[in-house]
């Protein structure tokens, strides 16, 4: 009992942060109908540029409270721009071409940066600096510190916070006019091209976040981190029903759940014949399944074929 | 009058018709060409060393590769990112059937190891391939195109993650230390791993690999060529333009595609085999998302769909690690007095690079197939959106 309920905690953290990058998967996908793969990469470059950032300031001396905000700051503000450059060079100039172009160039741009990450950062592993007292809590048997605590809510947080732009502000009502349809958005005076770029902004600051969360709840960060992560964001974008906002919070939540109860029975369940080494894997045979048996997803409407 | 047009249209063109001598100067230009390839290895060892024949025994085994993705992408029109699973089903197919690995796994039943031959196991391969392709196709065939995509890449990480870990509790694929003493592969009893003497002339053992992969990739190429025209071409074509037209017209789109997929992964299965042959040695490392990406640029860089641009794209990037291993590192160091990009990451950059830039300026590839280009041209399809 007390391992499940350390397994259900577990999965909730790792949950609320793919459902963090999920919101920026889904998000683009509500309004351009395209996967954007660099995503996950961004996640990448929020984690390295916060743990930079975070490092210089610390060296400083600045008070840990404050360089925590500014490292989160610059690496919300970098992914920003990197969000927005993404999409102006890779995404913009194929809006018209036929599908599989834009995915090749966002296959190549993912490349780009991960290969420019490890460039610039090395191929070693980074250590992040433990900036809270990080003393365990145990509440009915099961483990839970304070970084875990304070990541959970604050992606509930930043998920509320995104609700209410979307549903509640002027620019929330523009993004769902395009994602709607886009030419009669134009007509009714929507800027498309900003409101593309507002997006893309959104979900990489959205990503930044979910970069420095990884990076502090296992303490380390990676040029590689963002490949595997971007992957399972997707696959809870899709479980939830893609383009559905409300879809990628339930399925970040759901595919961390079944991640970390996978990984935790995997071994009884099978005699003893699969590990948690197979705790990857679960990830994608939930893709595969929902995409066979529900391929709307969980809250998403019908996916028409589009030709 | 157009019955008269009409009339033309549809009547076979006569054999050479080019002109007088047409047929038989084709036929001596097939000859030369044939002389040519069988003197290739000589040429380069001499030129360039025997290090090079090893290379350009890579780059015929890539372009089995990236004509098969092109039977994928580039006929068909479904983006396959975990092509490499096949190839490494095809390469732990021989691996295990050609090494003592089955010992460690199953000593009862294989005190020795199977050791089974090559051309025993080659088929075997091709078709265990092919039937991972249609088990990956048929359940996300149903879906739109991007969706495949992401679905391939979780299938090719899924293939590495079993390889790397099956090793416990049955040690079967020997986890991330990979399986090694593979077999070589031998053709009428002689080892292709060991010079061999042929009419007075010793050839190495690269050049005897070098004349296998070539026979093979002749035959992937006439393969690939009597697929284009086929009607199963054209149809896997016009599924790939548009594809309710193609069901209006009465494809039946879900048996082809899935079709492409298995023939593609059969390709993959066949050239993973004779890797396994030829570096007796495979461990997952090989197969990662990279080399997927690879083979995926061989085909865009060159031309989606286009036999020739695929052929080109697989020989440049093939060639390219080499090119900055001996290109790029002295000039940095030269230029900077220390290596400051390393050649393997600064070849991913180039390939990220090249994807982008291909995609935006030159989508049809190097040496682009004709309908392919029309397909591609953004004007016309924003007008038709």
């Amino acid at each position: 009992m007390e391992t499940f309920l350390q397994q259900i905690i577990n999965g909730l953290i790792q949950g609320s942060v793919y459902a963090l990058v999920a919101l920026g998967y889904t998000m683009v996908y509500g309004i351009l109908g395209l996967i954007n793969f660099a995503h996950g990469e961004v996640v990448m470059v929020g984690a390295m540029l916060s743990l930079t950032a975070l490092t210089a300031l610390l060296g400083w001396g600045v008070p840990p409270a404050l360089a925590l905000a500014l490292g989160l700051l610059f690496a919300m503000l970098g992914c920003m721009v990197l969000g927005y450059g993404i999409e102006r060079v890779a995404y913009r100039p194929l809006r018209h071409a036929p599908r599989l172009a834009p995915l090749i160039t966002a296959i190549g741009m993912s490349m780009v940066l991960q290969n420019l990450a490890m460039m610039i950062w090395g191929r070693e592993y980074h250590a992040f600096p433990q900036l809270i007292d990080n003393t365990p809590h145990v509440i009915a048997g099961a483990i839970v510190n304070d970084i875990q605590i304070v990541i959970f809510l604050a992606a509930l947080g930043i998920m509320a916070g995104l609700m209410f732009v979307v549903h509640r502000t002027r620019l929330g009502r523009a993004m769902r006019a395009v994602a709607e349809n886009q030419h009669a958005a134009q007509l009714m005076g929507v800027d498309i091209n900003r409101v593309v770029s507002i997006t893309f902004m959104l979900g990489s600051a959205m990503a930044a976040v979910a970069g420095l969360m990884v990076s502090a709840n296992y303490g380390i960060a990676h040029y590689y981190m963002g490949f595997l992560l971007g992957l399972k964001a997707f696959t809870a974008a899709v479980l939830g029903g893609i383009g559905n906002l409300r879809g990628a919070m339930l399925g970040g939540m759901l595919l961390g759940l079944i991640e970390s109860l996978g990984a935790g029975y995997i071994g009884d369940l099978t005699g003893g014949f699969m590990g948690s080494n197979y705790q990857d894997v679960f990830a994608f045979f939930v893709l595969i399944a929902v995409l066979v048996f529900r391929p709307s997803g969980l809250l998403g409407e019908r996916i028409a074929e589009r030709a | 009058m157009p019955n008269a047009r009409k009339f033309k249209f549809s009547l076979p063109s006569p054999a050479g018709g080019r002109g007088v001598g047409g047929e038989g100067s084709r036929t001596l230009k097939f000859w030369l060409l044939f002389a040519a390839l069988l003197l290739l290895p000589f040429v380069i060892d001499a030129l360039l060393g025997r290090g090079w024949v090893r290379i350009a025994d890579f780059a015929l085994l890539y372009i089995m590769l990236a004509l098969g993705l092109n039977i994928v992408v580039g006929y068909a029109g479904l983006l396959d990112l975990g092509y490499i699973a096949f190839f490494a089903v095809g390469a732990y197919c021989y691996a295990l059937a050609g090494s003592p690995q089955l010992a460690l796994a199953f000593p009862l039943l294989f005190p020795e190891g199977a050791h089974l031959s090559f051309w025993l196991v080659l088929p075997l391969a091709a078709l265990l391939a092919g039937g991972f392709g249609v088990l990956l196709g048929a359940p996300t065939l149903r879906l739109r195109g991007d969706y495949l995509a992401i679905v391939t890449l979780g299938f090719g990480e899924i293939i590495r993650i079993f390889l790397n870990n099956l090793n416990a509790p049955v040690n079967l694929t020997n986890g991330p230390q990979g399986i090694s003493r593979i077999d070589p592969v031998s053709v009428a009893g002689a080892s292709l791993n060991s010079s061999q003497e042929i009419l007075g002339i010793t050839l190495p053992s690269v050049h005897l690999y070098f004349y296998l992969f070539l026979a093979i990739a002749a035959l992937a190429i006439f393969v690939s060529h009597r697929l284009e025209g086929s009607r199963i071409g054209r149809a896997w074509m016009a599924i790939r333009e548009d594809e309710i037209a193609a069901a209006a017209m009465g494809i039946d789109t879900r048996n082809l595609k899935l079709l492409a997929f298995a023939m593609g992964a059969t390709f993959g299965g066949v050239s993973g085999a004779l890797f396994a042959g030829f570096q007796s040695f495979v461990s997952p490392e090989s197969f990662s998302l990279m080399e997927s990406i690879m083979v995926l640029c061989m085909v865009v860089l060159g031309g989606m769909g286009n036999i020739a641009g695929v052929i080109l794209g697989a020989i440049l990037l093939a060639l390219l690690p080499e090119a900055l291993r001996h290109g790029a590192a002295p000039l940095q160091q030269a230029l900077f007095g220390q290596i400051i990009i390393d050649p393997e990451s600064l070849r991913m950059l180039l390939f990220g690079g090249a994807l982008i830039v291909m995609m935006l300026y030159r989508p049809a590839g190097l040496l682009p197939s004709k309908v392919r280009r029309r397909e591609l041209d953004t004007d016309e399809v924003t007008e038709t959106a």
